[in-house]
């Protein structure tokens, strides 16, 4: 699979704190997954604090991507694969209300 | 395979970004130290972090071994390496992310080295266990390097 860098992708927030990412997750999606720190999405770990909140709509997944001088950016990025994947791993959170 | 490999502890330097001047110096000199007294130490972080010691001990006197963030992490999540001990820096909201993962992933001695302008706000974000050494160090190492020997009973060298 393509580096993250290199795959076509939606920047919901850039240079936020991990807290921003989850509150945004928790916040604006209706089927939300925890996973722990270290969970393998688009050929990248994922780093942060756990819970890390992973929200699915339709068949993309919206997650934190953590690099060390940017902070944290909340990706969305389509995917079938991953997205069946989260539902299948990830730890479900009940149905919010969807903004 | 000898004694002393299969007893030698082990240690990570995690490094974050290199913005912050200290980093280099204090990963310098904790790497210096911790190979002086015999650990295994390997040292992880992005392309510049990695650069700036190639570029600053070209003989790894040092810096031994250093490796790439994202594949230190694959290693550990693919192939369950552990160390006796992980230092991660952090002197951004990354770096904390970095810290709670490597606490997550990892069942040795957790120390995070909380540095830069922000240290204090960054240090109270920190709701894991772990070590943590916190001091608002910028340009000059000294102050922190002073409490990272007192954190590893290193008295000898706080000159």
């Amino acid at each position: 699979m393509a580096c993250i860098d290199e795959l076509e992708k939606e920047v919901l927030l850039s240079g936020a704190s991990f807290a921003e990412c989850r509150a945004y997750v928790e916040g604006r999606y209706t089927e939300v997954y925890y996973v722990d720190p270290g969970y393998k999405i688009f050929d990248k770990h994922i780093i942060g604090i756990p819970p890390i909140a992973v929200g699915i709509e339709q068949d993309s997944v919206i997650f934190p991507f953590t690099k060390p001088c940017y902070g944290t950016f909340l990706l969305k990025m389509e995917s079938q694969e991953e997205a069946d994947r989260m539902r299948s791993l990830g730890r479900r959170k009940g149905t919010k209300k969807s903004r | 395979m000898t004694e002393v490999e299969i007893t030698q502890k082990r240690a990570l330097l995690l490094m974050g970004c290199p913005e912050v001047p200290v980093q280099t110096g204090i990963g310098l000199y904790l790497g210096w130290l911790l190979n002086s007294i015999g650990w295994d130490v390997k040292t992880a972080g992005n392309p510049s972090v990695l650069q700036l010691f190639r570029v600053s001990d070209p003989e790894k006197h040092y810096i031994r071994k250093i490796m790439d963030l994202d594949k230190s992490i694959a290693d550990i999540v693919e192939n369950g390496e552990q160390y006796d001990l992980c230092v991660v820096f952090a002197h951004n909201d990354a770096g904390i992310s970095y810290a709670a993962t490597m606490h997550h992933l990892l069942k040795g001695r957790l120390m995070v080295i909380v540095f830069g302008r922000n240290a204090e706000t960054l240090a109270s974000q920190i709701d894991f266990p772990c070590e943590k050494i916190v001091e608002k160090a910028v340009h000059n190492p000294m102050v922190l390097k002073k409490k990272i020997n007192e954190a590893f009973g290193w008295r000898a060298s706080t000159s």
